[in-house]
């Protein structure tokens, strides 16, 4: 399986993504790098659109995603409740 | 809530808005995408996997445009240069705008064309937004870097620079075979190589080095450009699916594109390990290291992904491996030795970052490289600074001298040649002599800097005259570091030794 990464922004609204993201993905690692957040995952990462709104207390939507991203590595499966990236092998 | 659509549907009716034409036939409309050999059975199988309509897309694009903006403001307002680690790291910036920014023009440009002739009406819009991002690019640059314009030399003509100086003949080459394919190698060549791999590198760790090194404007606008890179790249990567998808016969056509692209855009990416190693003057990563991780990790997984259309990783990936470990000491040679035709300035390394090459190349740089530069830093510091007076050989495909060592022996210039009506080319490997191989009749036109100048059509006979038909400011733009009024400049802000009283650019 190969890996998946996120880069973000190392900013504030990129917090309450990044909590999101631990709790939907606990295999996920994330990395500290001067101004940006790399995330990597086995074969798949998840962003879930309730997980970030009850983090930030307001209503996340999951293109709010391009405000913060850097760049990602796999494929982008976007919808109303989750933006989702994965390797198919 | 209850009646509106979802993301797929509206996506689908905000972006579907052809028709088949009646008034004249569809392929005489769009004439362009068939000559390639690519064949297309349903254009409705398109999906662009971001499903951005253009509300969204003005949303979210204005909302970024605000931050970044708000950024460059207070990076200006506060004297942000001043913060930078050191002067020597402005050259980056120089050599990104000289070399880089002109190519996100170019690719609003290529992009803007695709989005006219692809039959398919998902592929046009998919394309008329990435010409909009990349004109952003280009603008967001210019701006951020008219800052450092105030201060440093080296920013004033880039784009005059760009059309006409040797070593951006490289970037500017690359774009210019792009721009001259058809539409479906232009998305290989740029969605594919350029936005997946290029971007990868030059906007990801090249700008968290950035900010490492102090400059919070540039990396602001780099990683505001990377955001929309990373939908280029989905872009480029589907336009690649897609075709394998529509018709076996495309898979052959596709992977020799690849091939080539990623190539092509293997040696652009050359400039930016010089960038990373050596003009950064602090560096969170080596050019080895981004290599690793953004290349082999990252494209290794794309090409796992791409291998059930039978596409496969490139012969020469071997090459590459084992080209990390000399790439960027090779071509920060090159720039070093030809630095009085270049409006950079370039210096050698203090044993600070000796020892950090050290560290980050245990098996190469010690025993090729450090001796080499150890000796002219000697040289250099008895009044002898080397500069080449002479005129480098380059690679008839990529452009870069022949500066490249043989994979396996790196004590020997690696040389290709082939013969082409009666006429010898040269090339710096076997993939570029490769791709010239399967189409003499476009590489044999390029416009060889070289060539051209020893033909008398840049400016006249002799170093002083080409460089004035490239408008440099001889002793500003060009030359070492040292003794430069960029150095004297910044010593007297800084308050530093060996502040000598030139004059301030800006005062
Ligand atoms: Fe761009
Ligand atoms: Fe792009
Ligand atoms: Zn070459």
């Amino acid at each position: 399986m190969s890996t998946v990464f996120l880069a973000l922004q190392d900013v504030d609204d990129s917090r309450p993504v990044v909590e999101a993201i631990k709790k939907d993905n606990p295999s996920a690692v994330v990395e500290s790098q001067p101004a940006m957040i790399r995330i990597t995952a086995e074969g798949e990462l998840v962003v879930k659109r309730e997980t970030v709104s009850n983090e930030s207390g307001t209503d996340w939507d999951p293109q709010d995603i391009h405000l913060i991203l850097i760049s990602f590595g796999g494929n982008v499966d976007e919808d109303d409740d989750y933006f989702k990236i994965f390797w198919q092998d | 809530m209850a009646n509106k659509l979802n993301m797929r549907d509206r996506y689908k009716l905000m972006t579907r808005l052809g028709w088949e034409t009646s008034y004249q036939p569809m392929d005489k409309v769009f004439p362009y995408d068939s000559y390639e050999g690519i064949k297309i059975k349903d254009w409705d199988a398109w999906e662009d996997p971001f499903r951005m309509t253009m509300d969204a897309y003005w949303k979210y694009q204005g909302e970024k445009e605000k931050k970044l903006y708000a950024i460059m403001d207070a990076f200006s307002q506060s004297n942000g240069h001043l913060n930078i680690s050191d002067a020597r790291y402005v050259n980056a910036l120089k050599l990104f705008l000289q070399g880089v920014s002109p190519l996100e023009y170019q690719a609003h440009r290529g992009f803007a064309r695709q989005g006219r002739h692809f039959t398919g009406e998902g592929a046009r819009v998919a394309c008329q937004m990435q010409s909009l991002d990349e004109l952003r690019h280009v603008q967001t640059q210019i701006h951020g870097m008219s800052h450092f314009n105030k201060y440093f030399d080296g920013f004033h003509d880039f784009a005059h620079w760009h059309d006409r100086v040797w070593y951006l003949s490289v970037p500017k080459s690359f774009f210019d075979d792009a721009n001259t394919a058809g539409p479906f190698e232009f998305m290989v060549a740029i969605g594919f190589s350029f936005e997946y791999v290029l971007t990868n590198l030059l906007f990801v760790p090249f700008m968290s080095g950035a900010a490492y090194n102090g400059d919070m404007s540039t990396v602001s606008f780099g990683f505001s450009a990377q955001s929309d890179e990373a939908r280029h790249m989905t872009l480029g990567l589907e336009a690649i699916r897609f075709m394998l998808e529509q018709h076996e016969d495309n898979v052959p056509i596709v992977q020799r594109w690849i091939d080539k692209w990623l190539w092509r855009g293997y040696k652009v990416l050359s400039l930016v390990s010089a960038m990373m190693d050596y003009m950064l003057p602090e560096s969170p990563m080596s050019w080895k290291e981004a290599w690793e991780v953004y290349f082999e990790q990252n494209g290794g997984a794309l090409f796992n992904d791409l291998a059930r259309y039978g596409i496969t990783v490139p012969d020469y990936a071997e090459i590459c491996t084992k080209e990390k470990e000399h790439l960027s000491h090779q071509v920060w040679g090159i720039l070093y030795n030809h630095t009085a035709a270049a409006a950079i300035h370039t210096w050698m390394p203090d044993d600070a970052k000796m020892n950090w090459l050290s560290e980050k190349y245990p098996d190469t740089f010690d025993k090729y490289y450090r001796p080499r530069f150890e000796y002219w830093r000697d040289q250099a510091e008895n009044g002898n600074r080397y500069y080449s007076q002479t005129l480098p050989l380059v690679c008839q495909t990529c452009q870069i001298p022949m500066g490249f060592t043989e994979p396996d022996d790196p004590t020997q210039i690696s040389y290709r040649v082939s013969e082409y009506n009666g006429d010898k080319y040269h090339f710096c490997s076997d993939p570029c002599k490769a791709i010239f191989d399967f189409e003499p009749e476009k590489y044999c036109h390029a416009w060889m800097p070289p060539q051209q100048i020893f033909q008398g059509n840049c400016g006249g006979e002799g170093l002083p005259a080409v460089l004035e038909h490239y408008k440099f400011n001889l002793g500003a733009d060009n030359m070492d570091y040292v003794g430069s009024p960029d150095e004297a400049n910044w010593n007297l802000w800084k308050g530093l030794n060996g502040s000598v009283s030139g004059d301030v650019k800006a005062s």
